[in-house]
């Protein structure tokens, strides 16, 4: 069954993934993403979500999600560079298919589920019905492609009052050699209430590999649920990279998101909070340094729908060589969010002339009593500090060096996971010659 | 130390020094007083070697060409400029910032560098200089420091690079009375046989805690006059226009007197 050849001629082919046991519900759910797809089709520079992100690039590369890519190069070692191991549960998935021999559960406290989405494909969908449903207002074809053909990903539940203590680590890594690969990874957290715990996703593969990522993580936060979420997106620029991090939030429940953006040749980073309980509390945080020719969009859907709720957003990109760098936040807030407190900001350093940023913070409110602010700021390396510096001695190459790591820092700063602050550090450091671990006041 | 000739500088077309001149001895300070606009601050702009000027004449320091070095070569070979506005870097600590710097200079001098305790220590000593205490090391540099403290970061970092010619731009501007003492008993005490100052300067203010060896007057882009200490005094009696007119048509014989 072909239904995806009127939306493009080269992701045409794909046939949505039928399980001989699954529930009606999910062949319908599948098959209907791919029709929806067909009749609508990717987005282009008229659809408002994605006016400066080209999907050219992706569209003329012949993918495939057919043949499954062996993965036969991967080591423990190439996992380990790209996710330095934080010793908790890790669960590892190749080409988005999950490796046992990679993966370790442990430290996962009685009663907490932290297992793989086939899994739970395979011994009783029915809990990810309310996943698989997306309202038809925020579908677009990445998503509806992931609806079709996600066959894994992590699953995780952590009943009422669970605390994981070691981070929850998921490293979604691909090798897919020669074949163009297309993988579909869903992840699904459901935090009960009063549950707590810390999830890293980390993404990469072998360089030069030509694939793209499509992946979607969703979380369920219920009272008081409290969690802890980053995300390293570290692909080879040969490699795209989309994704969806959706969020619902109940009554009290805190959730907070850093994202550091690294990699691929195109990469969109969309996050969609829902705050439906009264007093949630969310803070998403990015950092974006592309380089090059690639292009980072961080693409921001807040929406307040219930009272005394607060977002904080605060996204810093420094950009260089042609690349091109998108904010794009929107916060809403319904009428009746009273007492909401929600601000977002976006700061770029472009350290080319021909790097371009296109930063759009949107506020669009329907009450009254509510404190917003948002801002962007879009600058060049501060010469009169450069000089500054230099007549202290300190070399150009090292000043702008400290510079840039003075402008990224605050966004270090708010890494509370030490290998993962390091990584950074150090990749700072290695772009901008920077000595960065010693900077900070 | 320093030897400026027919030094010319212009600035998108538009002349700026037309032709200073200037010698100073190892240990020396010299003040250079003159209206707004007359070139002082593009003299320091020049001797540190800020872009975008037009720049003929010459300048020897200490035997060589300082016109062909980078500002951080300068900085190395000991020339320091107090910032009139000390500029604010966010995010990065005081303290890092000055044993980078030191730190950076020890190493185009071929020197061991110092690592952070030692630095400390030394810091500790200097801080005392411009009475300041640990609280302005650990914030950015600059960043919400009042005027008097930003003066005052600016001598401590020449305390701590200990160049052979400081070069202190209108130090005295936007400075209290206490202030004011405070930033030029740390200038004094830094005052020693190797060392030359050029101490530029709006207000005959400063030059009664600084005395100078030497004061010039500079309109136009030119050293019109020279003197001693006394010359300042005088100016604040009768203003720079006077000095103008008094001396037109008078070649600038500046430091080479002595």
């Amino acid at each position: 069954m072909t239904v995806l050849s009127a939306a493009s001629g080269v992701l045409a082919g794909f046939e949505p993934r039928l399980g001989a046991r699954d529930p009606a519900w999910l062949a319908e759910a599948r098959v209907a993403a791919l029709q929806w797809v067909g009749e609508h089709g990717f987005p282009t520079h008229k659809d408002e979500d994605w006016k400066y992100t080209g999907l050219a690039p992706i569209l003329a590369v012949p993918f495939d999600a057919s043949t499954v890519a062996s993965g036969s190069r991967v080591t423990a070692e190439m996992i380990d560079e790209a996710a330095v191991d934080l010793g908790g549960p890790r669960l590892v998935f190749v080409n988005g298919h999950f490796s046992s021999e990679f993966s370790r559960v442990t430290g996962v406290p009685a009663g907490a589920v932290v297992t793989t989405l086939a899994a739970v494909l395979a011994a009783g969908p029915d809990r990810l019905e309310p996943f698989f449903a997306h309202a038809p207002g925020v579908r677009h074809a990445f998503a509806a492609f992931n609806d079709a053909l996600a066959e894994d990903g992590a699953f995780i539940h952590l009943p009422s009052g669970t605390i994981v203590d070691e981070p929850i680590q998921l490293v979604y890594f691909s090798d897919t050699g020669g074949v163009p690969l297309i993988s579909s990874p869903r992840s699904v957290i459901i935090a009960d209430s009063h549950s707590r715990a810390t999830i890293v996703e980390t993404y990469a593969g072998v360089d030069s590999d030509v694939y793209c990522t499509n992946a979607v993580t969703e979380l369920l936060l219920a009272e008081d649920a409290h969690i802890e979420h980053y995300k390293v997106q570290n692909e080879p620029t040969s490699a795209f990279h989309v994704a969806l991090l959706s969020v619902r939030q109940g009554r009290g429940s805190r959730f907070s998101s850093r994202s550091i953006m690294l990699g691929a040749r195109i990469a969109r980073h969309e996050v969609r909070v829902q705050l439906d309980g009264v007093g949630a509390e969310v803070s998403l945080d990015g950092v974006y340094l592309p380089q090059g020719d690639q292009l980072h969009d961080n693409t921001i859907f807040v929406d307040h729908a219930a009272t005394d709720c607060t977002s904080h957003q605060l996204y810093k990109g420094v950009l260089d060589g042609r690349a091109h760098g998108v904010f794009n936040g929107h916060i809403m807030v319904r009428h009746g969010a009273d007492g909401t407190d929600a601000n977002q900001k976006n700061k770029n350093l472009l350290l080319s002339d021909r790097a371009e940023v296109d930063t759009r913070p949107r506020l669009e409110i329907y009450t009254d009593d509510v404190k917003c602010t948002h801002g962007a700021a879009v600058g060049q390396m501060d010469e009169e500090a450069l000089l500054y510096l230099q007549t202290r001695a300190i070399p150009l190459e090292a000043a702008r060096g400290l510079l840039i790591y003075a402008f990224v820092h605050e966004m270090v700063d708010r890494i509370e996971l030490d290998p993962l602050r390091a990584q950074l550090e150090r990749v700072v450091a290695t772009r901008f010659g920077s000595d960065a671990t010693v900077v900070a006041p | 130390m320093l030897k400026i000739e027919e030094l010319h500088a212009s600035i998108e077309d538009k002349e700026i020094l037309r032709g200073v001149n200037l010698q100073l001895k190892p240990g020396e300070v010299h003040a250079i007083m003159g209206p707004n606009g007359s070139g002082k601050s593009t003299l320091a702009s020049v001797l540190i070697g800020r872009e975008g000027y037009l720049v003929s004449g010459s300048v020897t320091y200490e035997g060589q060409d300082l016109l062909t070095l980078s500002p951080e070569e300068r900085a190395a070979a000991g020339v320091f400029l107090a910032f009139q506005h000390p500029v604010e870097i966010p995010g990065v600590g005081n303290m890092y910032f000055m044993r980078t710097a030191l730190n950076s200079l020890r190493r185009q001098r071929g020197e061991e560098e110092l690592d952070p305790v030692d630095f400390l220590a030394l810091a500790q000593e200097k801080m005392k200089l411009v009475e300041m205490d640990q609280t302005f090391m650990n914030r950015s540099v600059n960043e919400g420091f009042s005027g008097g403290e930003k003066k005052r970061n600016e001598i401590l970092q020449m305390a701590i690079l200990e160049p052979k010619l400081a070069i202190l731009d209108e130090t005295d501007s936007g400075l209290d009375i206490d202030a004011l003492r405070v930033v030029a008993s740390g200038v004094n005490a830094l005052r020693s046989e190797g060392r030359s100052m050029l101490v530029i300067t709006h207000h005959q203010r400063l030059l009664d805690y600084i005395v100078p060896d030497q004061v010039h007057v500079m309109t136009a882009g030119r050293i019109v006059r020279s003197g001693g200490k006394d010359l300042a005094v005088e100016l604040e009696a009768h203003g720079y226009t006077g000095t103008q007119e008094a001396d037109a048509g008078r070649l600038s014989t500046a430091g080479i007197s002595r």
